[in-house]
């Protein structure tokens, strides 16, 4: 006990004594240090305290009875716990989860997939080809990142109703398709870099092949490698990071899309239809139920929030999974020019 | 590039590259032609017609829908404006919160990496129709139940609210009510703010990562405090990816689907089904979003160069 005190007290003293020798430098310093650290974590936990508080919310709300919801004695964890809201959101009534859930999963794998598959290869080709007109497709490529996808939606829904490729279809079989409501509109624009965010992915994989050195490439080319094969077998497992970031990133946003789902995708049941529709089929339920009230706004956001965490719980198992994929590369290589 | 100075036959070499860089990027040219150059042209021709939404015949109506969504729309012109100023004061609040936030991310200290997950989260979470659905149905007060709770509980404790107190307290001082406004305006959307500025803290977080380390130790041995270094080290060396973040952040605000204009413009059409107005509309607004832009890039391109 006393041994310990004492070299407490040595190393105090030494401290003093140090900040003493060092002209009153030390002391100046841990107390700047030890300030800099709290100010930091109060910022850091102030902020991450912001972005989280939301979602444990929405999941404490969602496992209330409604009746927690009219006491104003709950505030924070529910009184009464109860998976029905969780029941009730996954049935047919709301939101139809598990059929939605799968079609929302294959349709944001399949979108991913195209996209990245397209995006990587005009990447490549933007990064380390040249030929005339390169600096004008270029700009082609940063016009589709700025143009709203709203400004050409009408447009494109009326075309996909009597889709033709340069009159060809109609040459051969005598009319024009109506491929408006089923999946191939979105599986084209996808597979040809028009689907959400695909410019930005361009622009994302095009950085990350200009940072690779040219001398693998050259090497292959010395050695009678031909331009595809040098690409399939000496760039892309040098652009597997990048890939997986932009397919992550492109399977998340998909999941969540509202815009190209309600214009493109009308006829398939998916999370994201569904989510905004959970307002007007809680208040049929209650009509058919034999209730004339409207459906009360609280319980209405209960509901919402329900399907916002039956909709967030895929994503997150995979964020938890992958955050490396979808962190790292961007700050290895990232979005700089 | 190098390789095509190689060879003997450096044309034909040349000229084959070509064709191969066409291969790669002909996805995206076909993609670009059939599903934006054309629906592009359409939505333009749309703009100057009156479209007739029964069977969508157009008659050539030259400016008239310009000048119904200049001079006749009720809300169109405010919506506007209104966007345009909350993009300027946004974009600078979050280039400014996410310089800090990967400054402070980019330190050593216990659980960085907790934190930088939590940072990134808004970026899967907060998009699409989940953002949607907050900002529409819920709004931030309505969900935050907590805040709104502590909230209360100040104001019933000491009967006064802090926030209004100390809103009323600066603007009866008299000096700059507007300037005021601009900061209380942004603390009151801290929160998207915050939600919003996920990929921009990657992205400087990148840029700072890239700094050699030796530069610092340069600076150490000459005798530079850590705030020095990160005046004339970090910020010049970062300051490129201003323009990148700035052009993201005000792309990013000006497409997302919970902005009023887009809002109008879907009500337009869908709601009201003046296809013409519509298309008339957004092209306005996409002409504004592309001058903003340029300005933007002006002003940063001038700064960096002074500060370099």
């Amino acid at each position: 006990m006393s041994n310990e005190a004492t070299r407490h007290e040595a190393k105090r003293q030494s401290f003093w004594e140090r900040n003493r020798k060092s002209h009153g430098m030390l002391l100046k310093r841990t107390v700047g240090q030890g300030a800099v650290s709290v100010v930091r974590g109060l910022l850091l936990f102030g902020l991450c305290f912001m972005i989280i508080q939301p979602l444990l919310m929405k999941f404490s709300v969602s496992l209330m009875e409604e009746r927690d919801l009219y006491d104003s004695t709950v505030t924070l964890l529910p009184r009464h716990l109860t998976w029905a809201n969780y029941e009730l959101a996954a049935s047919d009534t709301l939101l139809n989860y598990w059929k939605s859930l799968f079609n929302t999963f294959w349709i944001s794998l399949t979108t991913a997939v195209l996209q990245v598959v397209s995006c990587t290869l005009v990447g490549y080709g933007f990064a380390r080809f040249e030929f005339p007109l390169k600096k004008f497709w270029f700009a082609c490529v940063i016009l589709v990142i700025i143009i709203p996808p709203q400004t050409i939606s009408t447009s494109l829904y009326m075309y996909f109703s009597s889709f033709d490729i340069l009159g060809i279809i109609q040459a051969i079989t005598g009319h024009t398709l109506n491929i408006r409501d089923t999946f191939t509109p979105y599986a084209l624009m996808s597979a040809t870099c028009m689907g959400l965010k695909d410019g930005l992915y361009i622009f994302m994989i095009r950085q990350y092949f200009k940072g690779i050195p040219v001398s693998l490439e050259e090497a292959a080319y010395v050695d009678g490698c031909g331009a595809f094969h040098t690409f399939r077998k000496v760039m892309l497992p040098d652009a597997l990071p990048i890939m997986t970031s932009c397919f992550l990133f492109a399977f998340v946003w998909q999941w969540t899309d509202r815009f190209y789902t309600n214009n493109f995708l009308r006829g398939f049941s998916t999370l994201s239809s569904n989510l905004p529709a959970i307002q007007q089929r809680l208040n049929q339920l209650k009509s058919t139920t034999g209730q004339t009230l409207q459906v009360s706004t609280t319980r209405v956001q209960q509901m919402i929030s329900t399907g916002v965490i039956m909709t967030i719980v895929p994503l997150l198992i995979l964020y938890v999974f992958a955050q490396r994929g979808f962190v790292e590369s961007l700050s290895t290589s990232g979005l700089k020019d | 590039m190098s390789m095509t100075k190689r060879g003997k036959k450096p044309m034909s070499i040349r000229a084959r590259r070509a064709i191969t860089g066409y291969l790669f990027i002909l996805p995206f040219i076909l993609g670009f032609l059939v599903f934006m150059v054309r629906p592009l042209i359409n939505s333009l021709y749309m703009s100057f017609c009156d479209v007739n939404p029964n069977g969508m015949t157009m008659t050539w109506a030259g400016m008239a829908n310009y000048k119904y969504a200049v001079a006749a729309d009720p809300e169109y012109n405010r919506l506007l404006t209104e966007e345009i100023s909350r993009m300027i004061v946004n974009t600078l609040a979050t280039l400014v919160l996410s310089f800090v936030v990967a400054v402070i991310l980019n330190g050593k200290f216990k659980g960085r990496t907790l934190a930088r997950a939590i940072f990134f989260l808004p970026v899967i979470f907060s998009a699409g129709v989940l953002l949607g659905l907050d900002s529409n149905m819920l709004g931030v007060e309505a969900q935050n139940t907590l805040m709104s709770g502590i909230g209360d509980a100040i104001q019933e404790s000491g009967g006064v609210n802090l926030t209004q107190t100390l809103q009323d307290m600066l603007q009866a001082s008299g000096i700059g009510t507007r300037a005021f406004q601009v900061v209380f305006n942004i603390i009151d959307s801290v929160y998207d703010i915050v939600i919003a500025s996920g990929i921009q803290i990657i992205v400087f977080l990148s840029g700072m990562q890239n700094i050699p380390a030796s530069l610092y130790e340069a600076a150490h041995v000459e005798g530079c405090s850590g705030w020095e270094s990160f005046w004339k080290i970090t910020f010049p060396m970062v300051s490129p990816l201003l323009l990148v973040n700035a052009i993201y952040t005000i792309i990013d605000f000006f497409t997302k689907s919970n902005n009023q204009v887009m809002e109008k413009i879907s009500k337009v059409m869908y709601a009201n089904y003046k296809f013409g107005v519509a298309s008339a509309m957004s092209w306005i607004y996409f002409g504004v979003s592309i001058l903003m832009i340029g300005v933007a890039s002006l002003i940063i391109t001038l700064g960096v160069k002074n500060v370099e």
